[in-house]
């Protein structure tokens, strides 16, 4: 009952999306409050609508109501009741339900706190929201109906997928859903602003903060990917330019880009047009990567779907929004004022090159993710394009970004003066010299630019924080007094300083496992032991484990360093009956911010088993990375400035009346 | 500075930085992509010494152990066959039977040398490549890509 109820309420949902997607138009356009106002009903109600469907859904798998189609394929009545809740989105027709309910809560938040935008401008962000919502509800109900029932209920479930039966995917896709939808804000303002015709510092005012909302969470949920196909995936590996990867960093990028440009929106007023044109980017790049995994269209780990119907939709969608932006952009925004002035030496002039790098960076991922299926298009040839592709073309982009990164808060903004501000950073630099100098006397082996990426690390660290130790006048004035001058600065110089830091730290810990990373792959009896990375790593036997849905042999690991014993790990491998798979859970051991990684092979008939041993220094540090960024993101979104509500514009013209 | 020659610093800046993304772009096109052939392919092209993927169906009974993790095995396309060795531990889903794609390179006596195994992490996965090739070929069986999911679904 209570699924048919949830699917009645989608339909519903469905059918406010549509009033929604019109009415506050009409009402903009006739400058009619009580007409505009409608959105701020709808769009609450739309969300509830949403909430309990998926509610619905939600209550469905906990309690194993095998007779819903996507209960039975996805889950199982012995599952713990943890991955039964999360196997809701670990399939597509609950994560496209997840997807719009995200999108709901979005449009809730702008019209229940979007008090004092201005009215025209609120209705029409609304409804442009309720476009993408009705596109996305028609496609859950018309292809991705995740409320089917069979006529005949079947006793057992077809289980989750075992590598999807983690905690890490538990949180990973909520994370990355809030980061890519979020960014659908940024899109509806940045559409409605060319239907009003004007943007202003109000405007940027508004779309920073959820331009910011969403990046953090994109950001997390990228890390959090990352780690979980680090430990689980059983390769070591945590980052394989695979294009869903690919999907979730585009968006990231051009995102990022789109922060610094909003930045200098509001502050100078300048840039307009190019913020207008990357927020409708980021979030195109945002469907793009729905699409691309949606569909099916690339086959990878992340690809669940493989229905053509759906990949048709979500390509109809995806034209129509991108296609329908950038033609309106293409209009209206020759209607938008022009900016500021500034000198290209500036902190604007900065922030344009910060830009210029990201989205650049942004197309090279772009064209080494969609080559392949272009070409098999074209001429039929399959090929991959890997890693080694990336590292040839990304890297090379990302370098002068992560040199100019210290630069650019250290300018003044409208005209800025580099030697002085390389001046201020000479301590930096010499920090980073003498980084360069100490890995090049330590380390041998590896490769050649290690060092040097190792020392651009340390700059752009150090360089960070070097503004921060400035305002706070760490080295001049009595601790006391410094300490009290750096809890009142404000936080956005903090999220600044924070955010770039940790961007080095994840160039570090990047550096250092690539380069330094020790591998043994070795066939061990009990009680044989290898050497890796300096600790002694012995086989001491196996043990048999019955888990809820799956049973596992676990194999004990003696770890030993300089003859002292420092600790047991014991990856495993677990057999899941429901779907007669494997999964190999890996060890990882952390010895400060590296660590040591079993992952087993298979057993062989003589007793002994495949073992992958990797020691992998400083690997925390990329995750710890994006944490940091993170932590830097959510104190500058807390920053008095963007809490204070963005001041109404003094008054609209009679010549903007037009605007449709 | 003017506006137009502000703009005309942006628009020169951008340039740059496309055609150095443009240059690192052909660049790594050249050396890094990798070409995906199945054994049927191989058996018209000449192409020993070069690295390629090879994609196809492990063959029912020729995977053989070895000493050192050394393995095995034969790679079919309902057509041909090529040997393939490998030293590693392979994925968890690496069966008979299975769809595979090897990445690595032919040597002179036919044998794939492969130094990368990818069987996806999911069991009822079917790399596309593979999928495609055997329906090309006519050997491809609707119950491959599916496994039990095709039949569990039934009617509802």
């Amino acid at each position: 009952m209570i699924v048919e109820a949830g699917h009645f309420a989608l339909i519903l949902a469905l059918a406010l999306a549509l009033i929604q997607s019109i009415v506050p138009l009409l009402g903009a356009r006739l400058r009619e409050p009580a007409v505009m106002n409608v959105a701020l009903s709808t769009a609450p109600v739309q969300f509830a609508f949403v909430l309990f469907a998926f509610g619905a859904l939600v209550s469905a798998h906990v309690t194993s109501d095998f007779s819903v189609v996507n209960v039975f394929e996805n889950s199982h009545s012995l599952k713990p009741l943890l991955y039964k809740v999360t196997g809701v989105w670990g399939n597509h027709e609950g994560s496209m339900l997840l997807w719009v309910l995200i999108l709901a809560l979005f449009g809730a938040l702008v019209a229940l706190f979007g008090v004092n935008l201005p009215q025209t401008l609120r209705a029409r962000v609304l409804a442009v929201q309720a476009w993408i919502a009705s596109a996305f509800y028609l496609f859950i109900l018309a292809t991705s109906n995740p409320f089917l029932r069979f006529a005949n209920a079947p006793l057992e479930g077809r289980d989750l997928n075992p590598v999807l039966q983690d905690i890490g995917l538990a949180v990973h896709p909520p994370m990355l859903y809030l980061g890519y939808v979020g960014f659908s804000i940024s899109f509806s303002f940045a559409i409605a602003a060319l239907i009003e015709g004007r943007t202003d510092a109000a405007w940027a005012r508004w779309v920073r903060p959820w331009t910011l909302l969403a990046w953090l969470f994109l950001t997390a949920g990228i890390a959090m990917g990352s780690y979980w196909a680090y430990y689980e995936l059983g390769w070591g590996g945590w980052w394989f330019w695979d294009p869903v990867e690919n999907a979730s960093l585009m968006p990231w990028l051009s995102g990022t880009a789109l922060l610094h440009s909003a930045v200098v929106m509001e502050k100078r007023n300048a840039l307009k047009i190019w913020t207008v044109l990357l927020a409708i980017l980021t979030f195109s790049l945002s469907l793009l990567g729905t699409f691309l995994v949606r569909s099916g269209v690339l086959t990878s780990v992340h690809a669940f779907a493989t229905d053509p119907t759906r990949g048709i939709f979500i390509l109809a969608i995806l034209a129509a929004f991108i296609g329908g932006g950038l033609t309106l952009f293409a209009w209206r925004a020759p209607a938008l004022a022009q900016g500021g002035l500034f000198a290209p030496i500036s902190r604007e002039g900065a922030l344009v090159l910060n830009n210029l790098f990201l989205t650049t960076a942004c197309a090279t991922v772009l064209v080494g993710t969609l080559y392949p299926l272009v070409l098999e298009v074209l001429t039929g040839d399959k090929i991959s394009v890997g890693a080694p592709f990336f590292n040839l073309t990304f890297a090379p982009l990302f370098v002068p970004l992560l040199i100019a990164a210290p630069f650019g808060p250290l300018l003044a903004w409208k005209r800025g003066d580099v030697l002085a501000a390389a001046q201020r950073l000479i301590a930096a630099g010499v920090a980073a010299l003498v980084a360069l100098a100490i890995v090049m006397a330590w380390t041998r082996g590896g490769a050649t630019l290690a060092p040097l990426a190792i020392a651009l690390a340390v700059f752009v660290i150090l360089g960070a924080l070097t503004d921060l130790v400035e305002k706070a006048g760490v080295f001049r004035l009595r601790p006391s007094v410094s300490l009290r001058r750096a809890g009142g600065l404000p936080r956005s110089i903090w999220g600044t300083a924070l955010a770039h830091a940790g961007l080095g730290v994840t160039l570090l810990g990047i550096v250092c496992e690539t380069t330094w990373n020790s591998e043994k792959i070795a066939s061990l009896k009990p009680n044989d032991s290898v050497i890796v990375g300096g600790y002694d790593v012995q086989l001491t036997g196996f043990t048999q484990r019955q888990g809820s849905n799956y049973r596992e042999v676990i194999a004990n690991f003696t770890v030993r360093l300089d003859g002292a014993e420092i600790a047991t790990m014991t990856p495993s491998k677990r057999n899941f009956t429901a779907r007669g798979s494997s999964t190999t859970e890996a060890a990882l051991l952390s010895r400060g911010v590296s660590q040591l990684y079993i992952s087993l092979g298979e057993r062989n008939a003589d007793g002994s088993i495949a073992a992958r041993i990797y020691y992998k220094p400083l690997v925390l540090l990329i995750w710890l990375g994006a944490v940091v960024m993170v932590i830097g993101g959510a104190l500058s979104l807390s920053d008095r400035r963007l809490r204070v509500g963005a001041p109404r514009p003094a008054k609209a013209g009679a010549s903007l009346q037009a605007a449709e | 500075m003017t506006r137009r020659q502000r703009r005309l610093a942006l628009i020169g800046g951008a340039l740059a930085v496309l055609t150095l993304a443009i240059a690192l772009i052909l660049n790594a096109m050249r050396d890094s992509i990798v070409f995906f052939s199945t054994p049927s392919e191989i058996a018209t092209k000449n192409v020993v010494g070069k690295r390629f993927r090879l994609g196809g169906m492990v063959r029912p009974g020729s995977v053989v152990r070895g000493d050192h993790l050394q393995v095995r095995f034969e790679v079919t396309d309902g057509d041909r066959a090529v040997a393939v060795s490998y030293q590693g531990v392979l994925p968890d889903l690496f069966r008979e039977g299975q769809g595979v794609v090897a990445e690595g390179k032919l040597d002179a006596a036919g044998v794939f040398a492969a130094d990368t195994v990818l069987a996806k992490h999911d069991e009822t996965y079917m790399p596309k490549e593979v999928a495609d090739s055997l329906k090309q070929r006519g050997h491809w069986k609707d119950d491959y890509g599916k496994g039990s999911a095709a039949a569990a679904q039934g009617k509802p």
